[in-house]
């Protein structure tokens, strides 16, 4: 046992510290606040500690636990709400009421609670790592496959079906004569990537349910998406977008130095919603990890690590997992004033100079892999961060340093958020590198999808060109060919990319369904193109009464919207411009 | 504070006195960030905070520096605790500097308790999301911008344009629609002028809602280091009504800027690495530590809402002080100087403000049915006339279309009937909307994409009523 030496904020350094180990968490003062110890000299070890350190006093004791910073896996994970060093907020809510004091110690996962075990090995099995050995219904959407830990092997003695608390021995192995008791939950340090067989390149298209991603700008399973946006670009609706509708089986919610009032919004609609494939409530297929912004600093920098590793041992199962991070700044922010409080020598704008290869860390732990153990199965973890450029510029060290790690670009735009335009996400500016790669998953919904997405991003970027001739001339003076593709382009933006988190309908969009009404608005395009070929006027094509019913696809419910197409369809056929 | 008398402990072995620092010898039982004395060989006393303390030696930083600090006669008398507020129901009505002493003449407060100035953060999973529409009055807020309980709404302003109005005419007229029930006031006045500050007293007291007010006022002449406690000093009384009197309290602070050059002041004298314009990279979360105590919390009748004041220098929204505050509120309400110049009252750029609280507090039950679909419309209507406004300037209004004129016209009945209003008018809602339905009624029907058919047989003013000035078709 040590005792404190020195305080200055976060940062403690105890003497007598002789046999810790670096990354040991240790208890910090008569308060046994939570630190983890960074670096070690001598017999001083100097400890970021998770809470706030006022008050503290130089002598206090300083006792460490022995273990690196674990993150406990198990049954009880799904629907729980966790502070950045995973303490159930649940829990303290319920033991020491709505505010947050220093010192209190919670189990991540509920210790009494009895899950019905149902095992899928039998007695005599030789068992490997990973291999999985039986379920738990966890909630209505997940079910818990318990996998035997990593490091661990040998001979099943022992397995019965029944109702377990975590902490119970549900299987026995024999390995050299060693037994080894099984249980439902085990724990992973939180800054090593969890082992897999093999790794895959992502090819699956994420179906977010937001058309401009889902269509012009694909994730895949697996994949690392970043979002920078400066305030008021909708980075947070747009990431609990995501994290509501992605069609993955587990989603990873993670507020990282963010709003309280917004965290609550999120925790209030998943108790609300329900998810588009199976009706069920989003909280049974959801994780969330709340270290708002006026919380402990430091506690922002572990909690991206904690939620990665939740996001593995899922993926591992089988699963496809989807973690989103708002806010990948704030988090870069923690490593800023920690490095301060170190006087490491700073890389741009005071950030850390290992900034870079932190952020690395993170998003390479996202990916599609072949998991460790039989039965054979693939799983992914797809990774999305928001970032917080100052004064929305993206010239800054976070944003660009993101941008060397990620495979696709979801650039928010302040001008689109001006006029109302949501998403904010600048058609012009962003881009996926797994365009080519989900084509073939696109390709069974439709052949002519990358037809229609490149002539789509054509049209659009048309209209860039000539929105700069439109401010000197007047839109009345361009010639009918160019009024029309800022009609197109007009209604590509208004009643395809623009799509509203509120409305019932509009707020997720199957890809099919994406597909028809994009297909709709190109048809619509060629037609005119024709008729202003033969002589019509863009004036009068701008009236035909096609328009506002091309409009409202958005708003039609899914059960009478092929009706509706199939209406608009025939109807353009025959006439459209009446 | 009678409390800090308590265990006094001093010593005179001070090494190094340098900017505003001093370096000491340690002394058993230092806590961090507890607050000193510093007792001059003048006999001035000073106050200080242990920013850092080690085994041989602590660091205090002297709020007010170091000038006339002798390493031989002058002495640091540690008083064992934080800065905290004594507190009980007798604090309304009252007014206090940026140290928490009354400056009303009035007797001290009894204390039921004393409250940690820095407060504890909410659980999260205990905070409810906001939702009861605030009725200000003000139709650029109450129509486009609205204002719900438990949300941080700043307004981002200039200097020489009307914040101090604005929020004052918000203080006097918010209220809960369709109750009578009055807001508490807390007003927190950061580094202002003598002038600003008196502003807001007297405005209270016109109108009798200093009863019902606490008001902390830090002048421009007051110590520098009192404009980091004087918003804690605040948001700690809002809190303690809030949470243990069941108020719904409005906290006003201003000026945030001055706040924050206070934070650099001080960041820099301890030598800290600044980051962007001088500020320190942990003001983002230092401000969050302030608007993040706004909200509700399930279970508790009261309510924090936090409008906090800040002047843009040069009027640039993407300074720090704008930038990092906008990143950690609701929303902002920007005032705009263009609007200011065609003297219109409040001068609010409908554009760049925003309330991100706003879907959750309208519509039935909470305003109108049609409250959302008037908004969009509205927005639509003037973003259009405002890009015509500006083409007609390159291409003259000739060019334009009559339709474009219309719309034209449109965005400037907008602006004249809708955004403009006198600083004693207060508006219900539904003459605000009533107002956006006046201005829809001058454009073709069929224009009105964004609001549902019901609502225009419903709402739409059956004679279209015609401008100020302006001849409409």
């Amino acid at each position: 046992m040590g005792k404190i030496w020195k305080i200055s904020g976060p940062v403690v350094i105890a003497e007598d510290m002789r046999g810790s180990q670096v990354y040991e968490v240790v208890d910090v003062g008569d308060e046994r606040l939570t630190g983890e110890i960074i670096g070690l000299e001598r017999d001083k070890a100097v400890i970021q500690v998770y809470e706030d350190t006022v008050g503290l006093k130089v002598g206090e004791p300083v006792t460490g636990t022995g273990e690196i910073l674990m993150v406990e896996l198990g049954p009880g994970l799904v629907g729980n709400i966790y502070d950045g060093v995973q303490r159930s907020l649940v829990t303290m809510m319920d033991d020491i009421g709505d505010f947050l004091v220093r010192g209190v110690r919670t189990d991540a996962l509920n210790r009494k609670k009895k899950w019905h075990f149902t095992p899928t090995v039998k007695v005599g099995d030789a068992l490997q790592e990973g291999d999985i050995i039986g379920s738990v219904p966890e909630t209505g959407l997940i079910e818990h496959r318990i996998m035997v830990p990593i490091g661990t092997q040998g001979t099943l003695l022992e397995i019965s079906e029944g109702d377990f608390t975590i902490e119970e021995t549900v299987a026995l192995l024999e390995h050299d004569g060693e037994k080894k008791p099984l249980t439902l939950m085990q724990k992973w340090p939180a800054r090593k990537p969890r082992i897999y067989k093999q790794r895959y390149n992502p090819e699956d298209l994420l179906v977010t349910g937001t058309r401009i991603i889902d269509y012009l700008f694909p994730l895949a399973l697996g994949g690392k998406a970043a979002i920078p946006g400066g305030f008021g670009t909708g980075k947070t609706v747009t990431l609990q977008q995501m994290a509501r509708w992605s069609q993955t089986q587990l989603n990873i919610y993670v507020g990282c130095g963010e709003r309280g009032n917004e965290m609550a919004d999120v925790l209030h609609s998943f108790k609300k919603l329900k998810d588009p494939a199976t009706g069920k409530l989003l909280q049974e297929k959801e994780i969330f990890i709340a270290n708002t912004s006026n919380m402990p600093v430091v506690a922002r920098e572990i909690s991206i690590f904690i939620g990665i590793t939740m996001a593995e041992y899922f993926r591992d199962m089988g699963y496809d997992v989807l973690l989103v991070a708002d806010s990948t700044s704030r988090w870069a922010e923690a490593m800023r004033e920690i490095g301060a409080r170190l006087e490491e020598t700073p890389g741009e704008e005071g950030f850390p100079t290992y900034l870079g290869s932190r952020l690395s860390a993170f998003y390479e732990r996202s990916g599609r892999v072949k998991s460790v153990g039989s039965p054979e199965r693939m799983g992914s973890a797809t990774v999305i961060g928001s970032v917080s450029p100052p004064g929305a510029d993206f010239s800054e060290p976070v944003t660009q340093a993101t941008l060397r790690i990620v495979d696709v670009l979801y650039s928010l735009d302040v001008a689109l958020a001006n006029k109302r335009h949501f998403p904010t996400i600048n058609w012009l500016q962003s881009y996926s590198l797994y365009t080519d790669s989900v084509d073939t998953w696109w390709s069974k919904i439709s052949p002519d999808y990358s037809d229609i997405r490149n002539k789509a991003l054509i049209t659009l970027q048309h209209e860039a060109e000539l929105e700069e001739i439109v401010r000197l001339v007047g839109p009345e003076a361009l010639p009918e060919d160019d009024k029309l593709v800022l009609l197109a382009a007009r209604m590509i933006r208004e009643d395809f990319l623009m799509q509203s988190a509120y409305h019932p309908v509009d707020t997720y969009t199957q890809p099919t369904r994406a597909h028809t009404m994009i297909s709709a608005i190109m048809k619509f395009y060629d037609l005119a193109k024709e008729a202003t070929e033969s002589g019509m006027l863009v004036s009068e094509i701008a009236s035909s009464k096609m328009l506002p019913r091309i409009s409202r696809m958005k708003d039609i419910p899914n059960d009478e919207f092929d009706a509706y197409m199939k209406k608009l369809w025939s109807d353009m056929d025959k006439n459209p411009f009446v | 504070m009678d409390s800090l008398q308590l265990f006094t402990r001093q010593t005179k072995a001070i090494s190094t006195a340098r900017r505003s620092l001093l370096v000491i010898e340690s002394i058993p039982g230092i806590r961090y960030s507890e607050i000193v004395e510093v007792l001059l060989g003048t006999g001035e006393t000073r106050i200080g905070q242990v920013i850092e303390v080690g085994k041989e030696t602590t660091v205090v930083q002297v709020f007010g520096g170091v000038s006339e600090v002798d390493l031989l006669n002058s002495k640091v008398k540690y008083k064992g605790e934080t800065l905290k507020l004594p507190v009980s129901g007798d604090i309304m009505g009252r007014i206090f500097d940026g140290s928490g002493n009354p400056i009303d003449g009035g007797p001290p407060i009894v204390a039921d308790k004393y409250l940690d100035i820095n407060g504890v953060p909410a659980n999260p999973a205990s905070r409810m999301p906001p939702a009861e529409f605030i009725e200000t009055g003000i139709s650029a807020i109450d129509g486009l911008n609205v204002l719900v309980r438990g949300q941080k709404l700043p307004i981002f302003s200039g200097s020489g344009l009307p914040h101090n109005k604005i929020a004052a005419q918000i203080l006097r007229q918010a209220s809960l629609k369709g109750k009578s029930e009055e807001f508490a006031i807390v007003f927190g006045a950061i580094g202002v002028s003598y002038d600003d500050a008196g502003y807001f007293i007297s405005n209270l007291e016109e109108t009798g809602a200093l009863s019902r007010t606490v008001a902390f006022i830090n002048t421009a002449s007051s110590p520098v280091i009192e404009r980091l406690s004087t918003p804690r000093l605040a948001l700690t009384a809002a809190e303690y009504l809030a949470w243990e009197h069941d108020m719904h309290v409005l906290v006003i602070l201003t000026d945030i800027t001055n706040y924050c050059d206070a934070l650099r002041e001080l960041a820099a004298m301890r030598g800290e690495i600044p980051s962007r314009r001088g500020y320190p990279g942990y003001m983002y979360t230092d401000l969050a530590s302030l608007y993040e105590r706004a909200g509700r919390i399930s279970g508790k009748e009261g309510s924090v809402t936090i409008i906090p004041i800040l002047t843009m220098p040069d009027d640039d929204i993407t300074h720090p002080i704008a930038d990092l505050t906008g990143y950690i509120t609701e929303g902002q309400i920007v005032l705009s100087r263009s609007l200011e110049r065609k003297r219109i009252y409040p001068p609010i750029d409908v554009f760049l403000s925003l309330s991100r609280m706003m879907k959750e507090g309208i519509g039935e039950g909470n305003t109108r049915e049609d409250h959302n679909n008037a908004f969009m419309q509205s927005y639509a209507v003037y973003a259009e006339g405002n890009y015509l406004r500006e083409i007609s300037t390159v291409i003259g209004s000739e060019a334009l279309s009559d339709r474009d004129r219309l719309y034209l016209s449109a965005a400037d009945r907008f602006e004249e009937e809708f955004i403009s209003q006198s600083e004693k008018e207060r508006r219900t809602v539904e003459e605000t909307l009533g107002r956006a339905w006046d201005i829809f009624s001058m454009l073709p029907t069929e224009d009105l994409k964004l609001i549902q058919e019901e609502y225009i047989k419903k709402y739409l003013p059956k004679a279209p009523k015609s401008g100020t000035g302006e001849e409409t078709k």
